[in-house]
């Protein structure tokens, strides 16, 4: 098959690497190795388990990224169902046999590293449902049966990712899912009455949720109801991250981190290190690097051909842009916590892998923007 | 194929409608994200750069953290500057936890190099228990320098162990001050509850006063903490230290007592009950004031065991008790002076006047009897004084009546505290009157009691101290005197207070202002009194002539007392038994107050022995031993004066 595209595309080895897009390469690198000094500095300045193993894992990942970007956008295309349904697999795999930590069970053994489907599963609905409205007619989609599959195709990953339980990730999983919707055609009075159902039944949805999610919630509205338990994270999140100022306290020298005040620092709160040490300047300059990805992923998008390749790009773009939006918005307080990483910068194997996959699909539309698929 | 051209054509075509879809779609989420992004940094602007300052704070509350050392109490010195109440440095071992490998077998090591207890033991594993791991465990809180040195020799086998050197309180004479300074401990909550400054300066290890001046003048001695700050961790772990602060010192004190008098009234009551008090005459300084028996206050400082509190207590010459402040006693005949000089002032006797002692009194079928069986003959006031005739007391008090004789001792200053604002424990004592004891008994004032009072005896009750200023204003010419025991700010010199009362006012240091504190009618009353004292100690048949110093250098004027304890029977006047052959509860107390020289009369003095026997034989042969030592240091405590004046 791939030999077969290769021939067809009549696209050699050399002019690949000629057509990758390297403003989304070096900002992705760049970001990589943000990345793995803001992990020395949660690791209080030393080369120690999660510097390690993060750089490890971006050693592997980062030319993953590259062979994924040398299949022919088709490839990905024609297996994108394939994908979806490995993943959903992956996911009943996981809610009977995964592993269990901190209350939920949400991840599997694969010998070399914990994959956590849940994270896959961001990247293959936006291929599934990418190439779903690549090929249903334009008439069709406001139809009864279209919107119908679409919503299952949706729901099934979503209600798997919530009852693992992790809130977040189903949360962005049925986000990214539903920009596609959007980007496909779906009546924006739909999306508009959905959003006041959703809100009538904001209350009873709430009335549903676990207790420690309720929690999650009062606490965000008041932080200072229980400073020490439940508004611990985020008080001290708020903290340094306004502590760092302008200019920050410098690499190294955030205290809120270095001394423990921070938690999940590795993890979700990475930003709030990164803020405390570099301040409002450095915050701003990620955020803009952020902007660039997000930016040329559309931009790659736009000149693509094939529309399975602009919708991919389109929403995987939305899919980061969110994945900053709620990660950020956590840890300034704006959002109740939920559990979502930030890419690249986070330490996580499977959100890395996902990414990674991610703009390996971009890139490869880059290369192939002008492969028209039937 | 053309078929199949339209096809791809009409599908191309529909690509193309679904592209524009999909492009229009983008613009709205790109300009959507535009506009969330922007909201992300305005509320990076608003912690980072609007509210930097407040979680610039936060963050500092954070991660420093202080630590405050005990304060180091100021030291307490006597009139020439001697430490009296001072600062040791301790030797202390601490454990620290979680620098231990093994535990256990760190505790045997230590209980063989120290000789810890079983029940130590188990109270540092119950520490470690309770502690975090970083805290260290206080093993001994005052090892000896030999034990520290051995600990510091073994100290390569022993990890986790630091030994400390510390600052303690101590007391340098001991058992000599105990009375007037009591002691320091560790507070208990009510003490720290109740003083706001201990409140503030508390950390685990201080001490604070807890009797005496050491309790009264605390926040004085307390001084403030010396502060470490130290970068924490989140689980309050220190990491490295910030700054050292130092505190400052309490304020050092100046006592006006004299160590080595206060030492030698130590040796004079030496395994008796009983007490001395010494008073500048003038000044109303305090040159000495000794309860015996005293004890060690320094056993208090680390925790007294349970052997050496139940020895203290269970002492029946009632170590705990100070008996200058405290202890009320009849003053027996050491209250004739006052007498005296009431029944001189009312005019109604004067030296002329005489009374025929038989040894007995009758007055309304009850019988009154002189310490003397046999009877004085008639006696004037000198004599009646000088040989301590019971019977002209009686009949003067009979003449003067209660009531009068009530407003002179009260003027010299009897049932009053003397140092009240310094000691909780002062007693104020009682001196009768007919209204007193109408108010308090119900019942109406009897003639005998008159006679009694008049002998010292019956409702009467002083303490030491409060004879001790009778007889110094009896000395300094019938002067108010305002005693004192520390050296104030504003000291006021011996001469200025001499000129001052001489010229009929008294200097009083704390108004400012000059006072009329003239406690007579007539000076020669006065006079009268003083010469009938002195004959008492330096004529013969007085009842402390043997007592008597001839040198006029050392010569004093005194008067003995005898307080009975127990109502004497008829059987054992008769008997009339020798000391020891009384069981020592029922034995009378022994009294006697003096003053001295003689002529320009400086220091007054009052001793009491408890259960002593006669004032003649057990009270004034101390007094003889005192005067030596207190005219001869009268010189070096002129000299001292002026060295230092402390504000407190």
């Amino acid at each position: 098959m791939f030999q077969h595209d290769r021939l067809n595309s009549e696209i050699t080895l050399l002019q690949k690497i000629k057509n990758l897009d390297y403003m989304l390469l070096i900002s992705v690198t760049l970001l990589s190795v943000i990345s793995v000094f803001v992990m020395y500095s949660t690791d209080g300045g030393e080369i120690l388990f999660h510097t390690k193993n993060h750089f490890l894992k971006l050693a592997v990942f980062f030319p993953l990224m590259i062979f994924v970007a040398f299949f022919n956008i088709k490839f990905w295309h024609n297996f994108s169902y394939i994908i979806y349904f490995i993943v959903i697999l992956l996911l009943i795999y996981v809610s009977f046999f995964g592993i269990k930590a901190s209350g939920s069970q949400r991840w599997m053994d694969v010998y070399f590293f914990v994959l956590q489907p849940s994270e896959l599963m961001k990247i293959a609905i936006i291929m599934c449902l990418a190439k779903y409205y690549h090929r249903l007619k334009v008439e069709s989609v406001n139809s009864f049966t279209s919107i119908t599959i679409v919503l299952s195709v949706i729901l099934i990953p979503t209600i798997f990712v919530v009852s693992q339980p992790d809130l977040g990730t189903s949360i962005l999983i049925a986000l990214s899912g539903l920009i596609i919707l959007w980007l496909g055609g779906v009546k924006i009075k739909y999306f508009i009455y959905s959003f006041i159902t959703f809100l009538i039944s904001l209350p009873f949805i709430i009335s549903f949720l676990k207790p420690y999610q309720k929690l999650r919630i009062l606490t965000f509205l008041d932080p200072d109801r229980d400073p020490l338990g439940a508004g611990y994270q985020i008080i001290q999140s708020k903290i340094a991250i306004g502590s760092g100022g302008l200019d920050g306290k410098g690499f190294l020298k955030g205290t809120q981190s270095y001394l423990d005040f921070l938690p999940e620092k590795h993890t979700d709160f990475i930003f709030t290190l990164f803020s405390e040490e570099f301040g409002f300047i450095g915050s701003v300059g990620l955020l803009i690097l952020y902007s660039i990805i997000i930016f040329r992923i559309i931009r790659i998008g736009s000149i693509s051909r094939s529309n399975f390749a602009r919708l991919f790009c389109f929403g995987y773009a939305f899919a980061i842009f969110i994945y900053i939006v709620v990660n950020l918005s956590m840890v300034l307080g704006l959002l109740p916590i939920v559990g979502s990483p930030l890419p690249i910068m986070s330490y996580g194997g499977s959100s890395m892998l996902a990414t990674m996959i991610g703009f390996g699909i971009v890139l490869s539309a880059k290369i192939n923007h002008k492969q028209i698929i039937a | 194929m053309k078929e199949f051209h339209i096809k791809q054509m009409i599908k191309s075509n529909s690509g193309i409608r679904k592209t524009d879809v999909i492009n229009r779609r983008m613009f709205i989420i790109g300009a959507a994200k535009l506009v969330v992004f922007t909201g992300i940094i305005a509320r990076l602007f608003s912690l980072q750069i609007n509210e930097n300052k407040k979680y610039l704070t936060l963050s500092d509350k954070n991660r420093i953290r202080e630590w405050k050392l005990p304060p180091i109490r100021g030291n307490i010195v006597d009139y020439f500057g001697n430490v009296i109440a001072g600062n040791l440095k301790v030797y202390q071992l601490h454990i620290i936890p979680e620098q231990v490998e093994n535990f256990n077998y760190l505790l045997v090591r230590l209980k063989n190099l120290l000789n810890l207890s079983e029940n130590k033991i188990a109270r540092i594993n119950k520490l470690k228990a309770e502690l975090k791991p970083w805290d260290s465990i206080i093993v001994s809180e005052n090892l000896t320098w030999s034990q520290f040195v051995k600990i510091n020799n073994y100290l390569y086998d022993l990890v986790g162990v630091k030994p400390v050197m510390t600052i303690s309180r101590n007391y340098p004479f001991n058992d000599v001050y105990t009375h007037v300074l009591g002691y320091v401990s560790q507070p208990n909550e009510q003490e720290i509850l109740n003083n706001q400054i201990i409140q503030e300066r508390f950390v685990p290890g201080i001490k604070i006063g807890k009797l005496g001046l050491e309790k009264k003048l605390e926040n004085h001695l307390i001084g403030t903490n010396a502060i470490q700050r130290y970068e924490v961790n989140a689980y309050g772990k220190r990491i490295n230290q910030l700054e050292h602060q130092k505190g400052i010192q309490g304020s050092k004190i100046r006592l006006t007592v004299d160590t080595e008098i206060q030492k030698a009234c130590r040796e004079l009551l030496n395994e008796k009950a009983g007490s001395i008090s010494v008073m500048d005459v003038y000044t109303g300084d305090i040159i000495a004031m000794y309860s015996s028996p005293s004890y060690d206050p320094n056993l208090f400082l680390f925790g007294i065991s349970q052997d050496e509190w139940q020895l203290i207590r269970n002492n029946p010459l009632k170590p705990l008790i100070n008996k200058t402040l405290s202890g009320l006693y009849s003053p027996g005949s050491t209250i004739k002076p006052i007498v005296a000089l009431s029944a001189l002032e009312n005019n109604v006797i004067d030296t002329k006047f005489k009374v025929k002692c038989t040894g007995k009194m009758e007055l309304y079928g009850q019988t009154f009897h002189c310490w003397k069986e046999k009877g004085h003959g008639w006696v004037s006031l000198k004599n009646a004084m000088k040989q301590s005739c019971d019977t002209y007391f009686y009949e003067v008090s009979r003449l003067l009546g209660v009531d009068r004789l009530y407003i002179t001792a009260k003027k010299f200053g009897l049932g009053k505290k003397v140092l009240g604002e310094y000691f909780d424990n002062e007693k104020k004592g009682l001196f009768p009157n007919t209204k007193w004891k109408k108010n308090n008994l119900g019942r109406g004032w009897v003639l005998g009691e008159t006679l009694i009072t008049g002998i010292g005896q019956g409702y009467i009750q002083s303490t030491p101290l409060q004879l001790c200023m009778m007889t110094a204003q009896i000395a300094n010419g019938g002067y108010a005197i305002k005693p004192k025991i520390i050296v104030d700010s504003n000291p006021i010199s011996y001469e200025d207070a001499k000129q001052s009362m001489e010229s009929g006012l008294l200097f009083d240091s704390n108004s400012d202002s000059l006072l009329d504190k003239k406690l007579f009618k007539n000076k020669k009353n006065i006079k009268i009194v003083q010469e009938a004292m002195f004959a008492s100690t330096n004529e013969r048949f007085g009842t402390s002539y043997k007592s008597r110093i001839d040198d006029t250098k050392y010569q004093f004027a005194g008067k003995t007392g005898t307080a009975q304890v127990k109502k004497i029977s008829k059987r054992e006047r008769e008997l009339d038994l020798e000391l020891e052959q009384i069981p020592y509860k029922d034995r009378d107390h022994a009294l006697y107050v003096a003053y001295g020289p003689y002529i320009n009369p400086r220091y007054a003095l009052s001793i009491i022995v408890e259960h002593g026997g006669s004032g003649s034989k057990a009270a004034a042969p101390i007094a003889k031993k005192l005067f030596k030592l207190i005219i001869d240091r009268h010189e070096l405590r002129n000299k001292q004066s002026n060295f230092e004046r402390i504000t407190i």
